[in-house]
């Protein structure tokens, strides 16, 4: 062994303890990245479990009785002892639909209908405070095949609802919707002209850097701040209308700025010089040279800020509180000026219920979410491979 | 060489010239870097500017079509006269200048365009040509000048990075000639190209020298001594020597200009 050593001319005494600590390192960054995998998939599994409930919702087959007395008192619709079992969500629309279809009235019929939502949440098997009686009365109904598990087509084409098996993120949804379209209207076109400025025509003083250190500090200020600062000029000053898209997404806007800003000086400041020169050299004015050249290259990277922005802003919560797009809102809104909420805090309004049924409806709101973040993030990639330029 | 024999050899004579510069200065900050140039430079020949890096010969160039305009902290006095006009007085529109006086970098840099966008597109700008028939005819007739139509005519839709070297810095003076300059400006450019791209530069310069005036920068002096009509030697800023290329090379008047074409320092 000792002889062998003695051999071997590249023999180095140091050598074995130098790798040993290269892989000890090596399986240290390993190790970082397990963990974090571990946490995601936790929190993915978490959510999926907790989420995929929602997805059914309970059904029951009762005779409806349409009369005069079921317009007035919709209960006496149906048989008393069904009465603590049907969604109260759908009592209440039988003198509506009767209004919409008087030809109905006088007649009875064996129909399906919305189940309440302590009796969904026993259907799924899970915690309820429903009475022996009840209980009871749904084992007849199982047996004899008249409550089931549906689709729930519900949850993505309701608005808000106080009755849990009523509740959707339809209206949230298209608040969202709304307000980042106000955000992206105003954020993307001051964003990228003010880094075109920063970037391009402004000389390198002391004001461009007192510019720059600021919108880059803008970044990191809580997004609550940017909430006190809309409810404080939009809503105050200018006397927008509270709780609507249009504050929601001038203060998203407000937020988004910088990421804009900051990514698309990024993109242009890595096209080269030489094409600018280039530019020049032909006679050719700045404005041309910028638009017919240099942002064509930046153009890719300042789209994927601006989408990562957007996402942020997407998911963002706080702000929006303080400028109240946290009321209840069961309606979508119908323009930017209309009262709406947004996806992020209709998840923390239901997070803060006290039903169960609940906890099912705040785990697939944030599936929801994450399948639109995770749409605009592959948006970004796709557009950046799609536009990018070859160099 | 027979011309050299029975020329006056001053290159300062008023005929055919085409720039003068007078009392030129030039600044960056508190860095002297061009001190008192005056320079004829004739219609139609090549001139080449020669000297160490640092002794302001790309500086000098970038005066004439005034691109040191762009760098922050220049200041220029004297004056350029082209045509019988100061370009740098009040009234001159530094983009009409460049216009007039196309320019071809060290480093290719074509557009990131097709080929044909990158001649077209600024002529388009400049609103000499309109699209189509016309803008067909100025990008053939360019390319053509420029030697390049017979290996690009069936790619003109290609990006112009997709050609090699040589030839995208032959598109670049394609492009150059496009915006038809009378005085075209080289910085070292042939300097990131091989021997092979570089001879046909060279006589490139050669073919177009009948059509414009041509002013080059170059480390190469064999370039220097093969392509230019007329040289001058610059150093620390200062233009030591200018005279016809064969009376520079073979019997320099000044010491500085001979130890550095025979490789002394440099």
């Amino acid at each position: 062994m000792n002889n062998q050593k003695n051999h071997n001319p590249f023999y180095d005494p140091s050598l074995s303890s130098r790798h040993r600590s290269a892989r000890l390192f090596k399986a240290f960054t390993r190790g970082s990245i397990l963990i974090t995998l571990a946490f995601l998939c936790f929190f993915i599994f978490d959510m999926v479990r907790t989420a995929y409930p929602a997805m059914w919702q309970s059904y029951v087959k009762v005779e409806v009785s349409y009369n005069e007395k079921s317009s007035k008192i919709s209960q006496k619709a149906i048989d008393k002892k069904f009465r603590k079992i049907v969604s109260r969500a759908w009592l209440r629309s039988i003198p509506k639909l009767l209004k919409q279809q008087p030809e109905l009235m006088g007649t009875t019929a064996n129909q399906w209908v919305l189940a309440d939502d302590q009796v969904d949440q026993y259907m799924k098997g899970h915690h309820h405070n429903l009475k022996q009686k009840q209980v009871s009365v749904i084992e007849t109904l199982k047996t004899n095949a008249q409550i089931e598990l549906r689709w729930n087509n519900i949850f993505l084409s309701q608005g808000d609802s106080k009755l849990p098996e009523n509740a959707g993120v339809y209206s949230s949804l298209i608040g969202s919707i709304f307000t980042l379209f106000v955000t992206l209207a105003i954020a993307f076109p001051l964003g990228v002209m003010t880094a075109i400025h920063l970037e391009e025509f402004a000389r390198d003083n002391m004001l461009t850097r007192i510019i720059e250190v600021n919108i880059n500090n803008l970044a990191a200020i809580p997004s609550i701040l940017f909430g006190l600062l809309g409810l404080a000029v939009f809503i105050n000053l200018f006397g927008l209308p509270r709780s609507s898209p249009l504050v929601g997404g001038l203060t998203l806007a407000l937020m988004t700025l910088p990421i804009i800003i900051v990514s698309a000086r990024a993109a242009l400041r890595s096209v080269p010089d030489s094409i600018r020169q280039a530019g020049y050299g032909l006679g050719l004015t700045k404005i041309q040279i910028i638009q017919g050249n240099v942002l064509p290259i930046a153009f890719p990277g300042i789209l994927t800020g601006t989408i990562i922005g957007l996402a942020q802003a997407m998911g963002e919560t706080a702000p929006l509180i303080i400028i109240g797009m946290i009321a209840f809102i069961p309606d979508s809104p119908n323009s930017i000026t209309d009262a709406a909420t947004v996806l992020p805090a209709q998840i923390f309004t239901w997070a803060g219920m006290p039903e169960r049924a609940y906890v099912e409806k705040t785990a697939a709101g944030i599936m929801v979410i994450l399948l639109i973040l995770f749409f605009l993030n592959a948006a970004a990639i796709y557009l950046r491979k799609k536009y990018e330029i070859k160099w | 060489m027979k011309s050299s024999g029975n020329n006056t050899l001053n290159p300062h004579r008023n005929s055919d010239i085409k720039i003068t510069a007078s009392g030129l200065n030039l600044w960056y900050g508190d860095n002297h870097a061009l001190q008192d140039i005056n320079m004829d430079i004739h219609k139609n020949k090549i001139t080449a500017l020669i000297g160490p890096s640092g002794c302001g010969k790309s500086t000098y160039l970038r005066c004439i079509n005034r691109m040191n305009d762009l760098i922050d902290n220049t200041r220029i006095t004297g004056e350029i006269v082209i045509d019988s006009k100061n370009i740098y007085d009040a009234d001159i529109d530094v983009v009409a200048v460049r216009k007039r006086i196309g320019m071809v970098f060290q480093q290719p840099n074509p557009f990131p365009k097709s080929i044909y966008d990158n001649i077209s597109y600024a002529p388009l700008k400049h609103r000499l040509i309109k699209k189509g028939i016309e803008s067909d005819e100025l990008v053939e007739s360019s390319l053509i000048s420029a030697g390049l139509w017979e290996e690009v005519k069936d790619k003109l839709k290609s990006p112009g990075t997709s050609l090699s070297g040589g030839q995208q810095q032959r598109l670049c003076i394609a492009r150059a000639i496009a915006v038809k300059p009378d005085v075209i400006l080289m910085d070292e450019p042939t300097s990131a190209l091989d021997p092979i791209s570089t001879e046909k530069i060279e006589s490139l310069m050669m073919d177009l020298k009948k059509d414009y005036t041509i002013v080059i920068v170059t480390h190469n002096m064999q370039q220097a001594h093969r392509t230019a009509d007329y040289a001058a030697y610059f150093h620390l800023g200062n233009m030591v020597e200018y005279n016809q290329t064969e009376t520079l090379f073979n019997s320099p008047a000044e010491a500085l200009t001979e130890s550095y074409i025979s490789g002394r320092f440099g």
